[in-house]
Parts: C-alpha cells; structure tokens; sequence
C-alpha cells in the first residue's frame, strides 16, 4: 500500500454517510472528485476570518485576502513545475481555459483552411471550442484515429500533423483511461510548427505532472477533479505564447488603463482573469495541493495502478466474456477510469440497479460522444476511482453488477 | 429493493426483452426520431396512416433505434396499444399517459380518465425515479411530433 487508506478515506468526510443504511460508493470521481474535511475547512476559516476583494482595496484585510488567493497560484505552479507563478491563469473550469485558447490565441492565429489536429478520445471541452471557429473561421480539423485496444494510432501522425497549426490533445482519455505519450507528442508537435495543447483534466489529480518536461506550450485542467472545490479551473501556458495572445473576457482586473477612447491590458496572468475571480475556491485549491503533495503524486499513482489492475481482474475474472472494458488493459498505459458495456443492459440501467447499492457511476456519453461513435455504442457505464478508493468498493460495482444480472433475468 | 422491483415490473422486462412492433416502415409511412440527450436513447417511430385528420387510423406502427428498458419497453407497450385506433384516440391515450408520469402543462380532456392504460399501468414505478421519467416518455414525444411535424426530430432535454 503506497499510504495509509483508512486515514486517507477518513479524510473525506461524505465518505462516511449512509443511504438506507448503506455505505456509500463513490466511484464516480473522474466526473468529479470528493473534498477532504481540510479543503472544507480552509474555505470556510478563509471567509469567517480573511474574506475581501482582491487586488482592489488598500485595507489590510483585502492584503491578506490577496495573498491568500495568490497563493492557490503558487501551489498551481509547484505542483506541475511550472517555471513561473505568472503563467498560471486561473478560470472558471478547464472547459472555460480551453475556450479562452480557441478564441484569444485561435481567433488571432487561425483563418480559413489552417489545420486543427485533435484526437477521436477528445472530451466536449476539447473538440467544440474549435468546431465553433470552424464555423465562424473555416478552419479545418483533422483526427487522430484509434487503435482497437483504446490508443492513439500514431502510424500517420506526421501526415496529419503536416502544415497543421494546433496539435490539441488528451493526456488521459475520461473515458478509456488512455494515458497519451505527451512529451513525444508535443515534440511531434514542435517540429511540425504547431502549437501543443495538453487537455490534463484526467491526469494532474493522478499523476506527477511537469508541465516542463512534457514540452507543452498549453495546458488545460480543473480543481473540482483534484480534490479541491469546482468554480475554479486552470490554464498554464509558457510566458512568451500568453504574453502575445489577446485577452478573452474583458473588464476590470484584466486592464491596465482604460480612456474613453480605449484600454491597455495588464500583465499575464490577471490579463486572463477579468472580474471577480474565484476567491474562495483559490483558497480551497491550495488547500487540496497542499493535501495531495503530502500523500505524493507518485503515491496516489502507485494506488490507482495496483487498485486498476484489481478492477480489471475482479470485472473480467467473474464476468468474463459477459463485461466488455473499453482502453488498454495494461495499468502502465492507462489510469483508473473504466468504461464498459456489460450483456446487453442498457448503462442506465446498469447505474440504476447500482444506485440501490448507493455505487455511484456514470452512465452516458462522457462529453466524448464523436468517441462513442467511434466505439460503436450510444453510451458506456464508466466507474473511476481516486485516491480513496479501495478494492471493497470494485466488489461492491461487482456485485452490484451481479444484482443486475438477477433482475433483468439474464 | 423494494424500489427496483417498482421499477423493473416483470411486464416491463418482458416488453424489453420481446419488444412489439420492431421495425421500420416505407414511405408514405411517416417517420419520427426522437432522442434523450443526456443518456444517449434514441428511437424512432414509424407510422402508417389511413384516414384524414383526427379520425385517420394507425393501421401500422413500428419501433426504431435503441435505448434502455424505460424507454424501450414504454415504446413498445405504447405501439401495442395503438395499433388500428385512430389519431384522436391515440392522442387521449398520449396525454393520459403523460398525466400518469406526471408531466406538467397536459390539460386533460372529457373522457381522459377513462381510458384504459393496460400493461402502461405497469410504468406508474418510474415516478420514484424522476431522472427516468424522460426514458419513459421519450417514444410518446415522438409519436406526437411524427403527428405535428408529419416527421422530423424530437428531444426530451
Ligand atoms: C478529459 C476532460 N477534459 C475536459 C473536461 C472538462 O472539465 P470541466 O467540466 O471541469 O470544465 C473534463 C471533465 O469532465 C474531462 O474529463
């Protein structure tokens, strides 16, 4: 055991509530993630002793409440070594970074018939912020296919890449588990003249992430999936590519002058961050870094290997050719988010059976509904695990799915 | 338990497992596809018509597309029960059926309350289940744009 499980679970205190006298199973945190008592608690002692606008007012309280939130920023850039506190943005999710990328450094480096390549394994957030300037620029997209166990086929990528512009990707699928070779992408990308963004909304709350190593330009993810509180999310970009773009939203905090006759912009990263911005859940976020750095990144990794190897034995070892788990079933290339399509039952009906046992798992499309079509399916069940997961909670899916296989008399 | 087995009524079940009415139809049959985001159900309804207006008779209905059992099995009973009634009655049967889930904004008419649901009886389990209500009423919603719209795309988000 790579750390202490029972303390860990007991961090969290929703962890502990029952329904219809049974324990919940929360195997739903590649959707969202649950909060440790020490994120609830550093967001509420923030506002009952240190709550004030920031950046604005010159009173001592609104100093301290500056300082707090700036330090959401610095835990932000030493989790991912970011080189610079400056080039962390904070924004509303990752969704909302990816569309800042689309349209601030799309709208002034994209125009008709330039080449957007993005990955059959893309979420929502990463494939629609570029469809819309397809419409609005006539840009085009062109795909990086699939192999048949869930990943990248990069036979044709120098192809695909060819006069491209935007290489825009996933470095963990949510919903294959996929983990993307990143650094070899994004020097695939480099050499090709085009721009690399990493979509890291599955892999920073798993993984060690060097955003410097990878050799990214962009890189986009989300607090709420990290343990920390949703409201906030993250762009980090090196300096020199967010220093040229334009702003996105505009109004105050993002300025520096405004005349009647115009505005100049402030510096990166408050040029980004127009408005209030998410005060209380930066305070929140640097909370839950500071909690995942004491357990170690590698640690929580080493966890979810060993837990998603159990995953993968327990499902197929009892189920067998009647349980069909989507992405490659090596624990090295893949993390714990586990899409599957079991007999024939529909997933909403799979997750309602589960829903009497409280296993919480997502039944859908995942947002990566081009990826269904890919799959061949309209919708999977997908369980994910976290650091609190642990292997009586895979035989509670288990023999949730057993109940099924009763009820629907197969 | 006692919930589920509300829910997954063993007529249920056996409309899901043998669903009526499978199919397609050719044109001039009418044809409707009706799909529920959030979950990914998709079906499709395919009418054959004889007749004008509210006194047309169904001669033949048929079921497309694939979903789960609420939305699958509450199309096939519904198919079951259509067939060779005319449109006005069908369209009594719809809003009673959508009476009995609950769904807001359906004003009854003389009459309603006597119309007999048979088997659809057996779905009054998904009111405990509201996000499944939609399931339900999906291949409704469908018929009665493949109605309107003489064709055409529905959705129940
Ligand atoms: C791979 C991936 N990208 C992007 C997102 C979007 O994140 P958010 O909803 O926090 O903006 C998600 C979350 O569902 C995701 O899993």
């Amino acid at each position: 055991m790579a750390f202490d499980q029972t303390a860990v679970r007991k961090d969290f205190p929703i962890l502990s509530r029952e329904i219809n006298d049974k324990p919940l199973v929360y195997l739903d945190s590649g959707n969202t993630s649950q909060k440790p008592q020490r994120v609830i608690d550093a967001m509420s002692h923030f506002q009952e002793h240190t709550y004030a606008p920031i950046n604005r007012s010159s009173y001592r309280l609104a100093g301290e409440a500056t300082d707090a939130y700036e330090k959401g920023r610095v835990a932000i850039a030493r989790l991912i070594n970011a080189p610079s506190v400056d080039e962390v943005v904070f924004t509303k999710n990752a969704t909302e970074a990816m569309n800042l990328i689309a349209q601030s450094w799309g709208r002034a480096n994209l125009g008709e018939g330039d080449v957007v390549v993005l990955t059959e394994m893309e979420h929502h957030a990463n494939i629609v912020p570029w469809q819309m300037l397809v419409q609005e620029r006539k840009i085009q997209i062109r795909w990086v296919p699939l192999t048949a166990d869930g990943q990248l086929d990069l036979t044709n990528l120098d192809n695909l890449l060819d006069g491209a512009k935007v290489f825009s990707f996933t470095a963990m699928s949510n919903v294959l588990g996929t983990i993307t070779p990143i650094a070899m992408l994004c020097e695939r990308a480099r050499a090709a003249g085009a721009l690399s963004i990493v979509d890291a909304c599955q892999f920073v709350p798993h993984n060690v992430t060097d955003v410097q190593s990878w050799g990214a330009d962009l890189v986009a993810f989300s607090s709420h999936k990290m343990c920390g509180p949703s409201g906030i999310g993250m762009l980090w970009g090196r300096m020199e590519i967010l220093d040229a773009m334009p702003p996105f939203l505009g109004g105050g905090n993002m300025i520096d002058t405004v005349t009647f006759d115009g505005f100049t912009t402030a510096p990166v990263p408050m040029k980004f961050e127009a408005g209030t911005p998410p005060i209380i859940e930066a305070v929140g976020l640097a909370a839950a870094v500071e909690y995942l750095e004491e357990i170690g990144m590698a640690n929580i990794r080493q966890h979810e290997m060993e837990l998603s190897r159990y995953t993968l034995d327990t499902l197929k070892g009892r189920f067998g050719d009647d349980i069909t788990i989507y992405g490659p079933d090596d624990v090295k290339l893949r993390g714990g988010v586990f899409s599957f399509a079991f007999r024939d039952l529909h997933p909403h009906d799979v997750s309602q059976v589960l829903d009497e046992r409280n296993v919480c798992v997502r039944a859908g499309h995942h947002c990566a509904k081009p990826l269904m079509q890919t799959l061949g399916v309209n919708a999977t069940t997908r369980a994910s695990i976290y650091l609190y997961n642990d292997t009586a909670d895979i035989d509670a899916l288990a023999d949730g799915l057993d109940n099924a296989t009763d009820i629907f008399g197969l | 338990m006692s919930g589920l087995e509300d829910l997954y009524r063993e007529i249920i079940l056996d409309h899901y497992r043998t669903p009526r009415n499978r199919g397609e139809l050719d044109p001039p049959a009418i044809k409707a596809e009706g799909h529920n985001p959030l979950c990914g159900d998709e079906i499709t309804v395919y009418l054959s018509l004889s007749g004008e207006g509210d006194d047309a008779v169904i001669d033949d209905i048929k079921i497309g597309g694939q979903g789960c059992s609420i939305s699958q099995s509450s199309a096939s009973m519904m198919s079951q029960s259509m067939k060779g009634k005319t449109v006005a009655e069908n369209r009594a049967l719809a809003r009673r059926f959508k009476a009995l889930m609950g769904i807001d904004g359906i004003e009854p008419q003389d009459g309603d309350d006597a119309i007999d649901l048979g088997d659809l009886e057996a779905l009054e389990g998904v009111m405990k289940f509201p996000v499944r209500i939609k399931c339900a009423v999906l291949g409704w919603n469908t018929f009665l744009q493949a109605l309107d719209a003489g064709g055409g795309t529905t959705s129940t988000e």
